[in-house]
């Protein structure tokens, strides 16, 4: 594990220093909130999101899909992408650094940029609209991770299968932003015509809000187990295809 | 099998799809040395170092760097040997000393890298991005990382392509001075000057296969040839074109008349340009006294001293830049 946390914190400047990547995962979700929790308020709409909670307490968790989404769909498959078409995995490669030392810390420091992602969307949610939370921190924590695993494998596969970073670019933010607004990520599903939400029943992140949303207002497991399959689903598959398909040059 | 062969390769093969990269090389590298590898490119030069690098898989071939085979062993390969790839970059947005901070600790036993930024100039760029530096300092700082861990062999990929002349003198004056600190040094190059100059020994390369392999003087001797004398005919002719121009130079210059003089190994002509291929001193007169017997108008006459590119020219019937 030589220079696993020396690469583990380079990479995660790395990130920072890329205002694109920056604003998306950090800042964007957070200007979102304070957005619509503006326009909206977060006053309990039992319309949408039953007695207690109002549109801020829906929009967190569900924001967290964009953050995911974000990191897995357009942040992984970029970086991979391009440090492979400029040769930067092929210098790595001719050290002693072990390949799954590299993977492992990229993996680690995706999932801090996306915890940190979601921190910040919840003081500011907590700090300007009084957020409510009725689960359980360490459920949410899990699921949390679940799905961004799960996600990241998909990030992986799609910059192992792109033949240029500007394809990886193409294909994750095609996946991506239907997806955001059709999967509840971006606006809640209620607001969809039948036919979209039916179209929604095949998007992964999909289940990823439901699984988050669900959490957060702390709905029993017995209707949670659906979102869980698909994403554990989603991660065996999506790693052992991505493991299959990594190449470093 | 000598003991101070570091680098020992037999009958190496590797090829893409139809394409033989490398046909059946075989040779060794001693400790201490300079080896260089010359030849066009695609000649093979890149595959052959990635091959004793533990970058690729041969098809064909044993290979052994200090005793280590670069398929099983190449992690400790990699912490004995340093590698200056031809086509590689670091990430735009890293700087300088956390690239060097970060390269150190994946090895071992690696050195302090601050008198190493120093040697090679870089300790003012030390907070630059990689993205800010210039060819010849993105090289410099390639250097300093393959030297990070004190590799006993150091490989170079086309180390001094794009750099302006003056860079690729300051870069062999580098690597001489790596050499004297005991390091063997193992470099691939397209140009010629570059492996005379600065090479122990050199093996040319052309399509896959080692055509020659000896030290650069050695390669030259060989030829028996010690020197050329380049003059230039009809130096009017660039008003004409070029149809008439062929015309004119094969009746106004006839290289038999220098083909007969003694000593006179071969005679080239491209366009105005006339090279001949001359062993043994005191030619250049009679050569002269030739031309102006036969009032062959001649200018910009010269001699020049036979070189590796000459060599090349001579095994492989191909000139290097073509």
């Amino acid at each position: 594990m030589r220079g696993f946390w020396k690469f583990f914190v380079m990479q995660f400047r790395l990130y920072l220093r890329e205002p694109v990547a920056f604003f998306f995962s950090l800042a964007y979700p957070a200007l979102l909130l304070l957005l619509f929790g503006f326009i909206y308020g977060n006053d309990p709409a039992p319309e949408f999101w039953g007695r207690n909670y109002g549109t801020v307490d829906a929009s967190v968790p569900a924001y967290a899909g964009i953050i995911i989404g974000t990191v897995a769909l357009m942040g992984i498959p970029i970086d991979t992408a391009s440090n492979r078409e400029s040769g930067v995995l092929r210098r790595y490669r001719a050290t002693p650094l072990r390949p799954v030392v590299y993977l492992v810390a990229s993996v680690l420091m995706y999932l801090s940029v996306a915890l940190l992602g979601m921190l910040i969307l919840i003081l500011v949610g907590k700090l300007v609209f009084g957020l409510r939370f009725a689960g359980s921190w360490l459920s949410v924590l899990a699921a949390f991770i679940l799905s961004a695993l799960a996600f990241y494998a998909f990030g992986y596969l799609i910059a192992s299968l792109a033949s240029t970073a500007r394809i990886a670019q193409t294909i994750g933010m095609v996946i991506f932003f239907p997806m955001m607004f059709l999967s509840g990520a971006g606006m809640p599903i209620q607001l969809l015509p039948e036919g979209l939400k039916r179209v929604s029943e095949f998007l992964p992140l999909t289940y990823v809000v439901r699984l988050l949303q669900g959490l957060w207002f702390n709905d029993p497991l017995s209707k949670l187990w659906l979102p869980i399959l698909i994403l554990f689903g989603i991660l065996v598959v999506g790693s052992a295809t991505a493991a299959k398909f990594f190449r470093w040059e | 099998m000598l003991e101070q062969d570091v680098i020992i390769v037999e009958g190496l093969r590797k090829h893409y799809g139809n394409v033989k990269a490398v046909d059946d090389v075989s040779f060794h590298v001693q400790m201490g040395e300079i080896f260089g590898m010359v030849g066009p490119n695609g000649s093979g030069k890149t595959t052959t170092i990635e091959c004793i690098e533990g970058l690729r898989i041969p098809d064909e071939g044993s290979l052994r760097v200090m005793g280590l085979d670069p398929q099983r062993e190449v992690y400790e390969l990699r912490e004995r040997t340093g590698v200056q790839l031809q086509s590689s970059n670091l990430p735009n947005r890293m700087r300088v000393e956390e690239a060097m901070d970060l390269f150190a600790s994946l090895y071992r036993q690696p050195t302090d890298w601050h008198p190493l930024l120093n040697e090679l100039g870089l300790t003012d760029k030390r907070r630059a991005f990689y993205s800010q530096l210039s060819g010849g300092q993105k090289q410099r700082l390639f250097v300093a990382l393959a030297l990070i861990n004190r590799p006993e062999i150091l490989f170079l990929d086309e180390l001094t392509t794009g750099l302006d002349p003056q860079a690729r003198r300051a870069t062999w004056d580098l690597v001489r001075e790596i050499q004297a600190r005991g390091t063997t040094i193992f470099l691939t190059t397209h140009f010629m000057e570059e492996a005379e100059r600065l090479c122990d020994r050199v093996a040319i390369l052309d399509h896959g296969q080692i055509v020659a392999l000896d030290t650069p003087q050695n390669l030259v001797n060989r030829l028996g040839v010690s020197r050329r004398i380049v003059f230039q005919v009809n130096g009017q002719s660039q008003a004409i074109s070029r149809n008439e121009r062929n015309r004119v130079d094969s009746t106004v210059f006839n290289p038999a008349l220098i083909g007969v003089i003694d000593g006179v190994q071969r005679i080239e002509q491209q366009g105005d340009e006339v090279v001949v291929y001359v062993q043994g001193e005191g030619l250049i007169s009679t050569v002269i006294q030739a031309l102006e017997a036969a009032r062959v108008p001649f200018h910009n006459l010269r001699s020049e001293q036979a070189n590796l590119e000459d060599a090349f020219l001579a095994l492989t019937g191909r000139d290097m830049r073509d």
